[in-house]
């Protein structure tokens, strides 16, 4: 009880003296006690700074928090579940909303698991085409956290600039497939359909501008002071304690580990891609900013590489060959009864993938999304495991937030870049 | 090889059951009793140096029996590579394993998923309740003989 009366009383002062912490304040015992029962506090599952469903029971001593409980499943569709009892083809629309700030990541993973038990290999062009589309994808996912993290800690005017280039990246999103959330252009073995026509240029134009565009964000929340004010030192994990509470991406970039799966187990021809990994120091919230601000320039420069590596291949390259694997071209189902019937087998039968079981993992702009696939050689899968990037970071807000003020809460959740439909599947 | 094969079949020869390579994948299935030895020799053995856990699935493999299991999917920074440990879980009624959140803190949300979801317990896990379905609800939905719906 006693160090609960402490951290009470180091609250009043707080509210008193212009908000500054004192330490090593000491009790008056011959003043009457304040009130020291702690509070709880029910944070969601509607609250704006809560990026979706999330409910986190709070225990507070006036302003600070004793310990976060973080109550998830509101947004849990099953989709584990679903994916047993359907083929694998029609699991690609449940993929698209796991992250779905992200969506073709997940058919990424996903397809690459599919191909990998299948052991299909999928052309040159679809795979730099998959690349392309997977670094825009990243790009737009944290010009999202850039935004709504902006937001929630009162700097209102990134989240125009980012909705402005996110904006564009979902024209393409559209240009490709029609849809701009969920485009599914992804298939196994390779992709729906090549690129429209004036795609490239497009995609040339957004590389080109990109660079300069960030340097407005960039301008904006870098060098700002209430910016540093609400994220240096705030959620500090160090890069041991990462690894331990199994954190990915740029959540574990920012505390120094230096791994990405894409450079360390490169897939779908990452390896022929040059870009740098940019780490951070302290492993705090402006780390982590740091730390996504600089890929998002990397993934502009990979998209750079990929479009150029695009024009060298074939056009029209883009499906496995293998007829069992991949769906035939749309106009020979139309006047070739041996396509329709292989079309018609794809859709109704599925693919039968051998037996046994892989895990394939990519790297997802929030991490690593990975993909325990098992197949007892049916058309379904017997068992798909998914490993979402929100749900392992997410676990770990206690730990961030203990003895922290309320307000670095909604810091630790922005930086967290927790979609919650990942966290609960 | 992997050096986990290794490391198991010299320190843990008892313990391992089968040693499986596909598609360039390592998956190793081992007993059920002394997982959490096992998981802290992987973790802090300089040779695999595991610090990392992918995550944990719970398995339902109705109609055999043993009917659960556990799938750990592994990670080394060092070596750059990933191994499955598998186990089989005798009991078909109340499948349990101990927890391995001392030796990987990550593992806490993991173990609670796999319970709520397949109703495997986990002996020694610090906070073990429902994590998705609501605490009052009735059932495992990731078991086989669940419905899809109806409910």
């Amino acid at each position: 009880m006693v160090h609960k009366a402490i951290l009470s009383t180091v609250n009043c002062q707080l509210l008193t003296e212009n908000w500054k912490l004192e330490t090593g304040f000491k009790m008056d015992i011959t003043q009457p006690m304040p009130r020291t029962e702690t509070m709880l506090l029910n944070l969601g599952p509607q609250h704006p700074s809560t990026h979706g469903v999330l409910r986190v029971l709070l225990e507070l001593d006036g302003e600070l928090i004793v310990s976060a409980d973080p109550d998830i499943g509101y947004l849990h569709r099953g989709i584990e579940k679903l994916c047993e009892y359907r083929t694998l083809h029609k699991c690609m629309p449940l993929m698209n909303r796991l992250d779905y700030l992200a969506g073709e990541q997940n058919n990424f993973g996903f397809c690459l698991a599919v191909e990998k038990l299948l052991g299909v290999e999928v052309p040159k062009r679809a795979q730099y085409i998959r690349v392309m589309i997977a670094e825009f994808t990243r790009i737009a996912s944290h010009l999202f956290w850039l935004g709504t993290h902006g937001h929630d800690l009162g700097a209102m005017t990134p989240l125009f600039y980012a909705f402005r280039e996110r904006e564009k990246i979902m024209d393409l999103c559209e240009m490709v497939s029609g849809a701009r959330m969920f485009p599914l252009y992804f298939r196994i073995g390779g992709l729906a359909a090549d690129l429209p026509e004036g795609f490239m240029r497009a995609a040339g134009d957004f590389v080109k501008s990109f660079p300069r565009r960030w340097k407005d964000y960039d301008t904006l929340l870098t060098q700002n002071e209430i910016w540093k004010e609400r994220t240096v030192g705030v959620g500090v994990m160090n890069a041991e304690e990462a690894l331990d509470w199994g954190w990915s991406g740029p959540m574990a970039r920012g505390s120094g580990v230096d791994w990405d799966l894409r450079r360390d187990n490169p897939y779908s021809s990452y390896e022929e891609f040059d870009f740098e990994v940019p780490l951070g120091k302290n492993g705090d919230t402006y780390d982590r900013y740091l730390v996504r601000m600089q890929e998002m320039l990397q993934a502009n420069r990979i998209v750079e590489q990929a479009l150029k590596k695009i024009e060298e291949t074939e056009p029209g390259d883009i499906k496995a060959k293998d007829p069992k694997v991949s769906l035939p071209p749309k106009d020979k189902v139309y006047t070739d009864i041996a396509a329709l019937i292989n079309h018609f087998l794809i859709i109704q039968d599925g693919i039968r993938p051998p037996q046994g079981e892989v895990y394939q993992c990519i790297e997802a702009p929030k991490g690593e999304m990975g993909f325990y696939l098992v197949s007892d050689g049916g058309p379904q899968a017997f068992r798909l495991k998914i490993r979402g990037p929100s749900f392992v970071v997410l676990a770990a807000t206690d730990k961030l937030c203990r003895g922290r003020l309320l307000s670095d809460l909604i810091a630790v959740i922005g930086t967290m870049d927790i979609v919650l439909a990942d966290v609960d599947r | 090889m992997n050096a986990a094969v290794e490391l198991l079949q010299t320190k843990f020869a008892d313990e391992v059951v089968e040693v499986v390579e596909f598609r360039g994948e390592t998956q190793i299935t081992v007993k059920p009793g002394r997982i959490k030895d096992i998981c802290l020799a992987l973790r802090d053995d300089p040779e695999t140096s595991f610090k990392y856990l992918s995550a944990i699935a719970g398995m339902d493999y109705l109609p055999q029996s043993p009917r659960f299991g556990v799938v750990y999917h592994l990670y080394s920074h060092k070596k750059k590579n990933r191994v499955a440990l598998k186990t089989l879980l005798k009991d078909d009624v109340a499948p349990a394993i101990d927890s391995v959140v001392s030796v990987w803190s990550t593992a806490n949300w993991h173990e609670r998923e796999a319970y709520d979801l397949l109703g495997i317990r986990f002996k020694g896990h610090p906070d073990l309740r429902r994590i998705l379905m609501p605490a009052n609800w009735v059932g495992h939905p990731l078991r086989k003989d669940y419905p899809l719906k109806g409910m």
